[in-house]
Parts: structure tokens; sequence; C-alpha cells
């Protein structure tokens, strides 16, 4: 089980408080019914589904209930960061993930 | 090739059985293929058996990271059925249920393919609804799936607990009695063995690095940890890794990987006679000739290559299989694993040509992909020789995303996600 650390709660918690809500920045259009398929196929069925550093979703449901975003090594399963949704993207990521836990 | 039957092993037996050779050989790769396969699990083995038996096919190479069935091949719960609930569906899985049956006399290789009958449980009204309207598609379909009712299911599967008292009581049942269990190591080596008899390479500890493309698109052959391979025509048939090969040809897919795992219990004599699942309680269990209870459980949540999963989803497991047989309660697992599965949006297979020329796909089986393994083969065979889909698979494309004709197949894992 992960151990996922909450920006909002500012604590980490078991995997169980939490749902995974699939990859992050993904823009949905303003105008939906305006999307040519093409378009509407790249926001809603294709994934980039990285071996190695995925920028996802989740959402603290047993706990604040908030939705945020966190970056993960999908090949060790360790969390590099976590941030409040709405944050821009991190361009740079922390090298060592241990020292962002422990701020 | 030399033929397995009874007169071998008595013929071995006098000579202390130093006349059995490899069953595939490890050649040096050509510098060119008219094939490439990468991937050698069932479904790519299989795929290269197919070309070579029905097509003719046989400079091909099928080339592995690990070793020959060691990826999903050798990790899942080697369940084998056809009870879907589309037109597509059905075509596709019960093409391979009518190769299963059969298999090990083509193959000349026992996969231990057993029609012991998978049974799917109701526990509430919805499930009545949803398994009925199953059973009377599938029979439309000319796929044989009948109605049990609680009485009957316990005939079929005596350690069932079928209680009134039950959380979840029985209330009724579907039986696909064609549907079983095969021996999921043997149906890779049978492949790999008929395959490599016929001039097919079979390459493993050759990892696919990167995927070469001519200036006009078209695909030229792979990079790999052991050099560069040619080949005009590519079939990716890469599990979980799907996307990451798909990607290196710079084609984005509908895919996300996620863990599922599985365990055995230790080996007991001869308990549960059939495939038995429920979606309701999520569980399902078959028995090994060995004796081990061998039990499934469902994905982790997130996307993850780790080969590894939570151990809370194998308990919620356990907690479902004691629902159904309080008797396993003291029962004591052996071990788990978990392997990576490729999860399309509509929980259906790609098996498809890509705007790539010269590239295919074989990917997105999900979390129920081994008893598909013949026929995937057989029409994934069939698109690469004739540069055009099988009328069975031709309606598993990519574009179908694009276009809206989805193929939802909730069924695919019979336990609810």
């Amino acid at each position: 089980m992960l151990l996922i650390r909450c920006p909002y709660c500012e604590e980490e918690r078991p995997e169980l408080e939490f749902r995974n809500a699939g990859e992050a920045h993904i823009a949905r259009s303003a105008n939906m019914a305006g999307e040519s398929d093409d378009d509407f196929e790249k926001f809603f069925f294709i994934r980039s589904n990285p071996k190695g550093i995925i920028y996802e979703r989740w959402r603290h449901m047993h706990g604040c209930a908030r939705f945020f975003n966190a970056v993960r090594d999908t090949v060790t399963d360790k969390f590099v960061m976590t941030y409040k949704a709405g944050e821009p993207k991190p361009t740079k990521l922390p090298k060592n993930s241990n020292e962002v836990v422990a701020k | 090739m030399k033929k397995y039957s009874v007169f071998a092993i008595a013929r071995e037996a006098m000579r202390g059985h130093k006349g059995w050779e490899e069953q595939w050989s490890s050649p040096e790769p050509r510098k060119e293929y008219d094939v490439i396969i990468v991937g050698a699990g069932g479904h790519g083995l299989a795929t290269a058996y197919y070309l070579a038996t029905v097509h003719g096919i046989t400079n091909v190479a099928v080339l592995e990271k690990g070793w020959l069935g060691g990826g999903n091949t050798g990790r899942n719960t080697t369940i084998i059925r056809s009870n879907y609930l589309y037109d597509e569906s059905a075509g596709i899985y019960d093409h391979a249920l009518k190769l299963w049956d059969g298999l090990s006399q083509e193959l000349n290789y026992n996969v231990m393919y057993s029609a012991r009958g998978v049974m799917m449980l109701a526990h509430n009204v919805h499930d009545v609804q949803v398994l009925k309207r199953h059973v009377h598609a599938n029979r439309l379909n000319g796929i044989d799936n009948e109605w049990l009712t609680p009485e009957q299911a316990k005939e079929f599967c005596p350690p069932l607990n079928t209680s009134k008292e039950a959380r979840y009581p029985v209330v009724g049942a579907s039986l696909q009695r064609r549907g079983g269990t095969a021996r999921h190591d043997a149906v890779a080596w049978g492949y790999a063995r008929g395959a490599s008899a016929r001039g097919v390479h079979i390459i493993q500890n050759c990892e696919v690095t990167g995927v070469k493309r001519a200036a006009n698109g078209a695909v030229m052959g792979v990079d790999t940890t052991r050099g560069f391979i040619g080949a005009k025509k590519v079939g990716v048939v890469a599990a979980g890794h799907s996307s990451v090969i798909m990607n290196m040809a710079g084609v984005r897919m509908p895919l996300e990987s996620y863990p599922l795992q599985a365990l055995v219990s230790e080996p007991v004599k001869p308990v549960v006679p059939c495939v038995v699942m429920s979606n309701t309680v999520h569980a399902y269990i078959s028995q090994s000739d060995k004796g081990e209870l061998v039990i499934g459980a469902g994905t982790d949540q997130y996307v993850s290559y780790s080969q590894t999963g939570g151990l809370h989803i194998l308990q919620h497991t356990l907690d479902a299989i004691c629902e159904m047989f309080p008797i396993f309660t003291r029962m004591k697992m052996l071990r788990s694993w978990g392997g990576i599965v490729d999860v399309t949006p509509d929980r259906s297979p790609i098996l498809a040509k890509t705007p790539v020329p010269g590239l295919y796909v074989n990917c997105g089986w999900g979390t129920g992909g081994f008893k598909a393994t013949p026929g995937s083969g057989h029409v994934f065979a069939h698109t690469i020789a004739r540069d055009d889909p099988h009328p069975i698979n031709a309606p598993f494309t990519i574009e179908r995303f694009r276009t809206g004709r989805l193929i939802d197949e909730a069924a695919a894992a019979a336990v609810a996600h």
C-alpha cells in the first residue's frame, strides 16, 4: 500500500484514504461540442501511460476530499512530490524525494 | 522436431532419456527478417506459429526482453471462457475457444485444456438480470451458456456456500460448460516449439529499445540491446509495455497499465471441480492440477510497471473467497505475484494495423487475455500476413476511439471494475 502526502492536510496517509483520478494536466475544452473527433479522442482516451515519471491526480476521498496532483515514478511507485490542484506542472523535480516529504 | 508420443517415452526410457532434444533453438539474430514480433508471450508466439503454419511466412523473429512466457503468460490464472456479451467479443473469444479444443493435438504438446466449466454467480436481482442477458446473448451467438438455480450451482460445485444466511446469498448462476482452464506455461512452450521447428527465431534477452522508420514513415526495423534488426513488418504484442513500444514509433495509445495480482494456496486434494467467479463479491477461483487453489485479485488503482501491487487488494479478494467458500478460511496461501496489464477505455483489445505502415499491434487485453491466446495469434497472423485484418478482428481497431464504435465489454474481467 502506498503512503501518500496530501498537500492540503500536509500529512502522509495510507492509500486506502485516496482515490486515483488518472493522468493530470489534461485540459478540458471550454467548448466540448466544438471539439473535432481527433481532439476529443486525445482528450478523452489517449493517455501517456509512462514507464517512469507520471503526473497524476489523486483525491483525498476519506480525508479532506480534495483533488491534488502528484509526481510518481511508475517503475518504483515512489512519490517524487505532491502539489495542490491548479498549481502549474513542475518543470524541475527535486532530486531527493525524501527532502520534500521532510519539509 | 521429434514428435512426442507414448512410443517416444518408451524409446527414451530404454536409453536413459538421452535423446530428448531442445524444444526450441536459441539462434543468433539475423540482420533482417520478413516479420518481427515484439514479445514472446503466448499471443506473440501463437502469432509466429500461425504465420508459419497458415501463411507460410517462416522468416520471422520473436524478440523477448526477458524469458519466453515470463510476463503475463506465466502470471495469469489460466481461465478460458467465451461468454462475452457483444457480437464482436463473442466472435473473437469463441474463435479462440474453438482452437483450444484440439490445440494439444495440433501442437503435439499437452496444454492441458480442461473444459471443467466456468460458473458465474448471481447474488442479487441486478446480477440475475445481467447474467441472464449474457446467457441469452451468448446462445444467440451459438455459444453455450445456461442458467442454474442455487441448488444446481451447489450440485455443480459442492464446496460453494449457497446458504440463505450468507451475507451475499447465491440466487443463481450462469454456466459455460466449455469454459475451463489450461496449463499457461505449456501454451507458450508448445507454440514456441511449433514455431521454432518451422524456422521461426525466438530470441530471448533481447529488449527492443527503438522502432526505426523510413523517410516515408514505414517501419524499417527495431533497435535492440543486441543491435539493429531490420524488418518491413513489425507486430507489437508486448502486453503491459505495448504503449511504451508504440511510443517508440511515435504512436500514442488509448492504454493504461496497471498491476494485477494473483495468488495460490498450498496444494490440497481436489475440492473445486470448476471455475467459480463472482462479480459482486469480486473474486474468482479454480484449482490447478497440482492442487493449489488459484485465485485472481483485482487491479490496483494507479498506473504502474512495478509488477507488484498492494496487499490490501489481495486481502479484499480473500475476504470474498472466504465469503463464497467458508471451508477455505483456514487455508494457507503459498505465494502471490503481480503482472502489468494494459487496459483500454472500453475493456476490449486492439488487434489492428496502425497509422504507421508495416506496424501492427495486438494489445489491450487487460485483465483477461490468456483465454484468447490461440484466436488472437491466429487472426493477428492473418492481419500481418495480408496487411488486412481478419473479419473476426476487424472491429478491434485503434480508430474506434475516434469514431466512437466502441466494444464496451464490461464482462472482460468478469469482476467489477
